[in-house]
């Protein structure tokens, strides 16, 4: 099989990039090794409303929930509220993953790419020390899909970076790992996306919950890898669930793995570029990383169109999208790199202090930056190696 | 070597993420290790479900 560009994952990213291809004229492929897109989710589904929409018409369909704001609680449970469209990327939406994945995949298709699930790309193909395409197996069978641009879009767990070279094997200090219960609630606050900090509930991460509609809920949590131990997100989860919504009905459980490292030194070798988890461009404070990865596959399908039509699929020709990707989302996720090997180094009673001296501040029209800001000025002693990221 | 329990496992593949050797890979809803695997720990430590071990020395 012969194609212009060969997208390897039919998560967000990869689909909003071989959609972009596609409405661009190339003969784009679109593999996914699972056989079925969207499921089983390793995510907690909020999103922000207006960079969503900026992407993508919102229907009905794949949002499970509208909220109001967001909720952080300190380990002493002070709290302070924060409006929707101020509280970052990942609150507004709470989306319905399964559905609005397979919704991204269908849009792909219907602009002219080939999708094909139960296809797990097994390396890259090469000739003339050029990549060349994936070789894949699928339904069993090997098949050799050949392209002159492979897009990995392969998340947490990518390959195609590897097999091009680059590494992007996440360090303990580079992960968070989670466990996340999707579960029915009377205590749900259906209006707000609740966060919930301290080092005995997620050491080096927080406790999340996302609300989905009549007290249903994902209720999760992450823990930095360089402070967890075997199980211990699922452990912490049960833990938190059995202590505070005792009667909860636990209705799906799911696992999985956010890259907080930052941004990695490439995303692109001579025919190959990285989107999205794959290209560790999830947002180290807050593990968001749908909206990243569209965008990052947008840019990727602008890049690659232009790259084919030029005939330069090389380092030179893809240059311009590790360029565009770090002159937008990748500025935002360096500087939250920064917060977030700050924060993760915290103590319960910093946590609290903290959250003490803004609870007199108005802090519901603030977003991140702005709250930053406040806190650096109430806390100068303690935040002081943070003040770059306001000015 | 490393040993996938997977009644356990829920399939995330951070294992295969952190993995420092590429010697995993996620297909459905089962982990494979391959001969690569320098028995480093690494994915046990991070596994989310606690559903990995490593046992025995490499022989």
């Amino acid at each position: 099989m012969r194609c212009d560009v060969v997208v390897v994952g039919a998560g967000p990213g990869g689909s909003m990039a071989a959609k972009t291809a596609a409405e661009r004229g190339l003969k784009v492929v679109l593999i996914e090794k699972r056989q079925e897109i969207g499921d089983p989710v390793r995510c907690a589904e909020g999103v922000s409303k207006a960079r969503l929409s900026s992407m993508i018409k919102p229907d009905p369909k794949w949002i499970a929930s509208e909220v109001k704001g967001a909720r952080l609680y300190a380990p002493d449970g002070t709290s302070i509220v924060m409006s929707e469209d101020k509280s970052g990327d990942e609150v507004g939406y709470v989306l319905e993953r399964k559905i609005f994945d397979r919704a991204l995949a269908m849009d792909t298709a219907r602009a002219g790419a080939k999708v094909m699930v139960k296809t797990r790309a097994l390396d890259l193909i090469r000739r003339d020390g050029s990549v060349r395409g994936v070789r894949a197996m699928r339904y069993g069978e090997i098949i050799d899909i050949e392209a002159d641009v492979v897009i990995g879009a392969d998340g947490v767990e990518s390959k195609v970076g590897r097999w091009a070279g680059i590494d992007t094997s996440l360090k303990p200090g580079d992960i968070e790992v989670c466990a996340q219960f999707l579960l029915y609630d009377k205590s749900i606050d259906d209006e707000y996306c609740e966060f919930f900090l301290g080092n005995e509930l997620a050491p080096g991460g927080y406790v999340w919950s996302f609300p989905k509609g009549e007290h249903l809920a994902n209720v999760g949590l992450g823990v930095i890898g360089s402070r967890s131990e075997p199980g211990a997100p699922v452990k912490l989860l049960r833990r938190f669930v059995e202590t505070r919504m005792p009667d909860a009905r636990i209705v799906e459980m799911v696992v999985g793995g956010v890259p907080v490292s930052g941004p990695i030194e490439r995303t692109i070798a001579d025919g190959v570029v990285l989107v999205g988890d794959a290209a560790r461009q999830s947002d180290p404070i807050t593990g968001g990383g749908i909206l990243n990865a569209m965008q990052a596959g947008v840019i990727a399908g602008e890049v690659v169109s232009e790259a084919v039509s030029s005939g330069d699929t090389g380092v030179e020709g893809l240059m311009a999208y590790e360029k565009r990707w770090r002159e937008s989302i990748g500025k935002q996720i360096a500087r939250h790199l920064d917060l977030k090997e700050f924060f993760i180094r915290l103590s319960d009673e910093d946590l609290n202090k903290l959250m003490h001296s803004i609870q007199s501040e108005d802090v519901s029209k603030m977003d991140l930056r702005g709250m930053l800001r406040v806190l650096i000025r109430l806390n100068p002693k303690m935040l002081w190696e943070l003040r770059h990221l306001v000015m | 070597m490393i040993t996938v329990n997977r009644y356990v496992c829920g399939y995330c593949g951070a294992c295969v993420g952190v993995c420092p050797v590429c010697a995993l890979e996620l297909v459905e809803t089962w982990i494979e290790v391959s001969d690569e695997c320098i028995e480093c720990g690494r994915c046990v430590k991070l596994c989310p479900t606690g559903a990995l071990s490593l046992e025995g020395a490499k022989g």
